[in-house]
């Protein structure tokens, strides 16, 4: 929680990415704006389609066509990283900002070692050898614990476990000693007891390093787990952001009120879980105002034509008509 | 590694005698070879003597026992047109034909490859497009009509290259080769092109659509996020992982540019085996058409045999005696 004094370790302003289609421009994610600070975990917990995954991909470059950055900025440490030409932010991305995404099944290229694809990646960015690459090659296996890494380095991927082998990503995102790691869905293709290693490996090795974590999932209990704030994104917008002990127990947008009450505690008894009713509106058809609306039990007629703005409310931030400031029906929290 | 050789050259020699029987029975159904043997006013006793001498009034077992046993060995009998032996005969075009096939092979892949790489990676870009169009002709055009266009310019009108023919042969113990005089790679140039052209587009479109299929892929995704250079991931990464479909089939193409080079052996009046073969058609010189049909299939059974190796080269995960395989728990 250094973002009040220090300078943000990333700074997203204003982000707007669409989709350039035939039938029209789709608008994926619509002017959101937050920071990461170094060394912080921020969770961005949302459904598919929320624009969480596009999100990640527009810091490190690789939106995939025809998706485009339509408005804002990105600041790496205070410097654009958005619109610089292809070679500069080739060099970013791995040195800078890593990246882990959701299949480690598929995310190691299987025609070669692992120890070629860690050599490989190293030596892109660091200047060493091939005697130290595989010796600092060896040290991040056993860091991110291989056991008997020094046999299994010149192992195939597929003669790795699922989570063995999400644990050679990890080590390959942290070769060059990123300060910012974008984990995307990084245990959702994993069985349940191998999660929670992989989180609390993610964590403990981005303590000792120093590394700030943009942690990209659906799963509210990893997010509990493992991150300082989070932001909770709906239909392309930032919901509500915040310190994560207050968006768990004091959920202050009805959406996040929601989808807290849609996990189940041990401890409680509860006949029937909640939910919420209706599904996140399709790109196409965001409706006016606050784009919650049909879904929402609160919402009332100044919802349905005036978009709310991210704004204080205690320790979070959150968009919703019901904490605006001069609005006088407000009902805090209930 | 063993056990998968052994298995697949039990294959292969069950496929030969599969072909060997095809190629025997060729003898008992297509014609009366003597017919065509002897003279027109050759006498009843004249035949009878010679089908003796032929060992054409054996029992068929007897007889394709004798045909698989000398077909093993290398013979495959005196040819009925030219009386003689079958296999000095092949032998003596095998040569024409292979530098033809395989300078055809070399020419396919050293453009189709790099064109399927560049056009795989700049999909929408207008080279590519122009590419991809151009392609449709060496698709579509049929090869003896490739052949007649290339030889009315550059033979016809340029007068730059020989129309037929080999040119100027080397001779290397018994091997004749084109590839040691100019008046040897020029008469080249032009067969090779027309055989070549089909199975360069081809191989480009392959290419092309593979590259397309793994550059999606996440390793390719994550292989970019960790900053590599591009010509690591286009080259190292998605280049080498289109190959095993790739292997397979210039495999295969090349065993078709070796028997299907008789059209172009025609066009260019090519002294190879197709030529061969299609003047043993006309004149039902069936030891000559039972002698290419297996050598054909020997071609094509090697080189099966040698790409299957070829997988285990490019693909670890086929090479599954190696120790340590799974285990490691996450």
């Amino acid at each position: 929680m250094t973002a009040e004094n220090n300078q943000p370790l990333l700074s997203v302003r204003n982000l707007r990415i669409e989709f350039p289609t035939r039938r029209g421009t789709l608008v994926a994610v619509d002017d959101i704006s937050f920071d990461i600070a170094p060394g912080e975990i921020l969770g961005v917990v949302g459904e598919s389609g929320a624009g969480k995954s596009l999100t990640g991909a527009a810091i490190i470059g690789l939106l995939e066509p025809p998706g485009r950055i339509a408005q804002g900025e990105i600041l790496l440490e205070g410097r654009r990283i958005d619109d610089l030409p292809y070679e500069e932010i080739r060099r970013i991305r791995g040195r800078q900002i890593g990246a882990i995404f959701q299949d480690p099944l598929t995310s190691l290229n299987p025609l070669y070692s692992v120890s070629r694809q860690l050599t490989e990646t190293i030596q892109t960015h660091l200047s060493m050898n091939e005697r130290q690459a595989r010796e600092r090659a060896l040290e991040l296996l056993e860091e991110v614990g291989i056991p008997g890494a020094s046999e299994r380095i010149d192992h195939y991927p597929h003669q790795f476990s699922g989570g063995m082998r999400q644990r050679v990503v990890i080590a390959l995102a942290l070769c060059a000693e990123p300060r910012l790691i974008i984990a995307d869905e990084p245990t959702t293709a994993l069985d349940v007891s191998i999660q929670a290693q992989i989180i609390s490996l993610l964590k403990r090795l981005c303590n000792d390093h120093g590394t700030a974590v943009m942690l990209v999932t659906h799963d509210m209990g990893v997010i509990a787990e493992a991150a300082d704030r989070v932001a909770v994104m709906y239909s392309g917008r930032i919901a509500e952001i915040g310190p994560v002990q207050e968006v768990v127990r004091a959920a202050k947008h009805p959406y996040t009120h929601g989808l807290m009450g849609s996990i189940p505690h041990i401890g409680h008894h509860v006949d029937q879980l909640t939910q919420i009713e209706g599904s996140m509106p399709r790109l196409q058809e965001i409706p006016p105002g606050c784009p919650f609306n049909p879904r929402c039990e609160q919402v009332s007629e100044r919802c349905y034509v005036e978009r709310p703005n991210l704004q204080v409310a205690e320790k979070s931030e959150v968009a919703c008509h019901l904490f605006d400031a001069p609005g006088l029906e407000v009902r805090a929290g209930d | 590694m063993i056990a998968f050789l052994v298995r697949r050259l039990l294959q292969a020699i069950a496929v030969m005698a599969v072909v060997a029987f095809c190629a025997f029975f060729m003898f008992q159904f297509v014609g009366d070879p003597v017919n065509q043997m002897v003279a027109e006013d050759a006498t009843e006793e004249d035949r009878q003597y010679l089908r003796e001498s032929l060992g054409l009034n054996d029992p068929i077992p007897v007889q394709f026992a004798k045909f698989a046993l000398n077909a093993a060995q290398g013979n495959y009998g005196i040819s009925y047109q030219h009386k003689r032996p079958v296999a000095a005969l092949i032998l003596e075009r095998m040569p024409a034909t292979l530098e033809l096939a395989i300078t055809a092979a070399v020419i396919a892949a050293l453009l189709g490859v790099p064109a399927g790489v560049y056009t795989g990676l700049r999909r929408f870009g207008f080279t590519s497009k122009l590419i991809m169009t151009l392609s449709l002709i060496g698709i579509s055009l049929p090869t003896f009509l490739i052949g007649i266009l290339l030889i009315y310019l550059f033979a016809v009108i340029l007068g730059w290259l020989p129309s037929f023919g080999r040119g100027e042969v080397t001779h290397l113990g018994a091997w004749e080769t084109n590839f040691l005089s100019i008046s040897g790679i020029k008469s080249l140039i032009l067969p090779a092109i027309t055989l070549a052209l089909f199975q360069m587009t081809f191989i480009m479109r392959l290419i092309r659509s593979e590259m397309l299929e793994v550059l999606r892929t996440d390793f390719i995704k994550f292989a970019r996020a960790r900053g590599l250079h591009n010509r690591a991931i286009n080259y190292g990464h998605a280049l080498k992982n289109t190959l095993v479909p790739v292997i397979t089939i210039i495999g295969l193409q090349l065993g078709s540019l070796i028997a299907f080079a008789i059209i172009t052996e025609t066009v260019f009046q090519w002294p190879g085996m197709g030529q061969l073969f299609l003047q043993a058609v006309q004149v039902v010189d069936i030891p000559i058409m039972s002698a290419y049909l297996i050598m054909i299939a020997f071609f094509f059974v090697v080189i099966n045999l040698i790409v299957d190796m070829l997988y285990y080269v490019v693909d670890p995960r086929l090479r599954i005696d190696q120790p340590g395989g799974g285990g490691g728990h996450g």
